[in-house]
């Protein structure tokens, strides 16, 4: 097998990627660094991302005020420090960004125009129209070309990490166009994989968002922390579960029932706000966990709108013009014409919430480090600490940036101390790897990897959905103890090494089950509600600090489920309060 | 549910000396996409068929495909529209090299992106000085050419990368000129020498096929006729500026 040798090695080349090895890059100009991705990166997920990131700038704004929203939008399960970070450094990352060649919406002035985002008090969102994410991505790996330190492996699909004494030492990857093993060795990885949105029949995701990287680690020993706190967007097509951003809202849309009524105002959110009037923390400004309950509830109050492709409400933007639609929200208007046969202009987009983002992830320190050492997670796939039980809209671009720098900082500085592991273990490692991945190619048998998904993903809506129940979820983890059984007898009947995708996607919802039950376990043993993780039966309908304010720590366990243990959560400055929005948030005595 | 026929090339690289075509029929409705069709051929049918998809909302680029000989995003191009001849012709993006069924090698295409360096040039401005300012207008110079995914239909479609594998081709050009228009970068002169050499802006004959297949309305073809100026200007100058230089000896 092919041994390449670098310093540090990146896995995945999104917003995170790509950022970590600028920041490497930048810090020590002779470290050799292999960006090494599945896809090519400008296909990298970042790229769907559509509203905006966020980053203080306004005058009569303030860190404080980002970091009580973000903190009490988690529903007080974010690492306070970490937070506290994150916010400072948000609007560096963001001028660091316009000055790389971002394309940021301005003003006529031609300063930077900031928008309004849900859960937020002031408008703090920059944005490049409804294209953020596409911007940023595109930005970030265009100058990433300038970097001679850089070295990309495009469609080099990492199988597993290579780990010794505790520290990693490199990966083996497969190349996906030669169908031929390579072992990448570093004194560094740092895992940008991004999220697990896959595992759920509907979702906002692109197919390659399937949460291997988030396994690999497990695998290896590292927790997943904080995994049943899976966010619905609000906004989805229903079908597909294409995107319809927020920033729709921020800019003025509204949801209504089919009585075109604003229902919003019926969950704490009101009252009504006037009509392109949108106000911060209200209505339909409300942040994504509490929008997407309220859906809930007016479907099984039978006030939705029965379509083929399941339960709909309207959001409607037809208020907000033609020529505002064309500047701020093109590429929404685009999606809901050839997607759905709808022009924003004329009619009402139907939309229901869709699985989104993964708040939860790899364990990491403040520093984005592991319990391995040298070995770094950083963006979706990571627990950094960031978003607690529900993430705010536009905090994750924010977050790909400021932790991607971060990581890559503190990734050359391990990257100095080097490592003494043998070469033989590392071989032994390695051929480990190879001979599972043959014996996976000759796998027989009547199952077919789709149908597994299929089956996974439909279970993880019924029992980890928007509101969950003990008997729900139980049955969800049962069908996932049944599907890891079954996965074992899929078929592989792809046998060409060249870009061998059949014995791929079998690999990628291998990992994906593990990731599926760790959520599923996760959830079903915090008997409470906080943020995404919401309960119906008794006893576990409200939040209960006393007993959950606690991070859920995911163990992998090789004879059956996970481990599930607890570990404290980091509170600095704000303590736990009610969390509450519309008027009831303005009614709250200030601190 | 009505079914319509998928011809798709298909090419292993161990067994095929050519691409060979095979049917398909699949169930489709009025929202299903070409990429949908693929995935529920790979599901179903076929689960060697190799492509490659990822966002399926026409932002990625990745599942550029030739339907009945036309570049077309899979996950843009519905079923529906090909109801009335009964049948779709699906192949690998034309004018690359084919790696596997609609699996094409984008080598070319990415070291030509490279190449024109696609990165602000000579603007010295850190975080701590704070943001340009840049004016809606200025933006406007060259936002459009921003929009690009990189997807290859461009040079799928484009008849002189045909005849020229060389030839950098209209989606990095445009990239190129986009960077050349923006009033942050000072680098157009890192950037000329190969817009005007032999593999640059003087290869296109203006045929615009590359903006017709173009699923964001980048209109590269405005970016390349546009440089072509900027490079005769470029020409102009470098004469002007020998013959002055000869007048000084």
């Amino acid at each position: 097998m092919q041994i390449i040798t670098t310093d540090l090695a990146i896995v995945g080349a999104g917003g995170a990627g790509i950022r970590t090895a600028i920041a490497a890059a930048e810090k020590n100009r002779n470290i050799r660094v292999a960006l090494i991705s599945k896809v090519y990166p400008m296909r990298s997920h970042t790229v769907a991302a559509e509203g905006g990131s966020a980053g203080v700038i306004q005058d009569h704004d303030s860190f404080d005020s980002h970091f009580n929203d973000t903190v009490s939008g988690g529903d007080w399960l974010c690492e306070q420090d970490v937070v506290e970070y994150f916010v400072k450094q948000c609007p560096t990352e963001m001028v660091q960004l316009e000055q790389w060649g971002c394309p940021w919406s301005r003003k006529p002035d031609g300063t930077v125009n900031v928008r309004a985002f849900g859960g937020m008090k002031i408008e703090r969102t920059w944005f490049a129209a409804d294209k953020t994410g596409f911007h940023m991505l595109h930005t970030l790996f265009q100058t990433s070309i300038k970097y001679p330190q850089i070295t990309r492996f495009d469609e080099f699909f990492v199988l597993d990490l290579l780990v010794d004494n505790g520290r990693v030492c490199g990966l083996v990857a497969i190349n996906l166009l030669e169908g031929e093993l390579v072992q990448i060795r570093a004194n560094a990885v740092v895992m940008a994989t991004g999220g697990a949105g896959r595992v759920y029949r509907y979702n906002t995701n692109a197919s390659i968002v399937t949460g291997e990287g988030m396994g690999i680690c497990f695998r290896h020993g590292v927790p997943l922390r904080d995994m049943e706190f899976v966010q619905y967007h609000p906004t989805g097509l229903p079908g597909s579960g294409i995107l319809i951003t927020e920033a729709s809202r921020g800019e003025g849309g509204i949801l209504v029932n089919k009585d075109g009524y604003r229902y919003l105002q019926d969950y704490g959110l009101g009252p009504e706000t006037p009509l392109g009037q949108p106000k911060n923390k209200y209505m339909e400004l409300g942040p994504r966990d509490k929008v997407s309950q309220a859906f809930w509830h007016e479907w099984r109050a039978d006030r939705s709108i029965t379509t083929p492709r399941g339960d709909v409400v309207n959001l409607d933007l037809r208020h907000l013009g033609p020529q505002k639609l064309a500047e701020r929200l093109p590429f929404i208007c685009e999606l809901a014409k050839a997607y759905m046969g709808v022009d924003p202009v004329h009619e009402p987009i139907p939309v229901r919430p869709t699985a989104h983002y993964t708040m939860g992830g790899i364990e990491t320190d403040s520093q984005c480090e592991t319990r391995i050492k040298g070995l770094f997670a950083v963006g979706e796939c990571s627990s950094v600490g960031m978003h607690g039980a529900n993430r705010l809209g536009s905090n994750s671009l924010a977050e790909l940036v400021v932790f991607g720098k971060l990581a890559g900082d503190a990734a050359v500085e391990r990257c100095a101390e080097g490592h003494n592991a043998s070469d033989s273990v590392l071989e032994a490692q390695a051929a480990d790897v190879e001979k599972r991945l043959k014996t996976l190619m000759k796998q027989k048998g009547k199952e077919r990897w789709g149908t597994i998904r299929d089956e996974m993903g439909l279970s993880m809506e019924d029992g980890c959905g928007i509101y969950r129940t003990a008997e729900l979820m139980r049955t969800t983890c049962s069908k996932l103890a049944e599907l890891k059984e079954r996965v074992k007898n899929v078929g592989v009947t792809d046998q060409c090494a060249v870009f061998n995708t059949d014995v791929l996607s079998l690999y990628e919802i291998t990992q994906g089950l593990d990731i599926a039950e760790s959520m599923a376990h996760s959830a079903l043993q915090r008997k409470e509600s906080r943020g995404a993780h919401q309960r119906l039966d008794k006893g576990c309908n409200k939040r209960d600090d006393e007993h959950f304010l606690k991070h859920s720590l995911a163990f992998y366990n090789q004879s059956g489920p996970p481990r599930i243990e607890y570990s404290d959560v980091k509170i600095t400055k704000l303590p736990p309060a009610q969390r509450v929005y519309g008027a009831a948030g303005d009614a709250q005595p200030k601190k | 549910m009505k079914t319509l026929k998928m011809a798709i090339a298909r090419y292993n690289p161990e067994v095929d000396d050519k691409p060979r075509f095979e049917d398909f029929h699949v169930p489709y409705d009025n929202q299903t996409s070409l990429l949908d069709a693929l995935a529920y051929i790979k599901d179903a049918l076929a689960p060697d068929l190799t492509y490659r998809s990822s966002c399926r909302m026409a932002i990625c680029g990745s599942c550029g495909m030739m339907a009945d000989g036309i570049p077309k995003l899979a996950c843009k191009t519905f079923l529906r529209d090909y109801a009335g001849a009964g049948k779709v012709t699906l192949e690998a993006l034309g004018n690359f090299p084919i790696e596997r069924d609609l699996v094409v090698d984008l080598t070319h295409f990415l070291e030509c992106i490279e190449a024109l360096k696609p990165y602000l040039i000579g603007n010295t401005r850190t975080p701590a000085d704070g943001a340009n300012r840049q004016t809606p207008e200025q933006i406007a110079k060259f936002h459009q050419f921003t929009h690009c995914i990189n997807c290859a239909l461009c040079y799928a479609a484009c008849p002189q990368f045909g005849l020229n594998p060389a030839f950098a081709g209209p989606g990095s050009i445009s990239l190129a000129y986009r960077y050349n228009l923006d009033s942050r970068d000072n680098g157009k002169q890192e950037r000329m020498p190969m817009l005007n050499g032999p593999e640059g802006v003087w290869n296109c004959t203006f045929v615009g096929v590359c903006s017709e297949v173009c699923p964001k309305n980048v209109d590269p073809a405005a970016a390349i006729q546009q440089c072509k100026v900027e490079s005769a200007l470029d020409f102009a100058r470098s004469v002007i500026n020998c013959q002055k230089e000869k007048e000084v000896r």
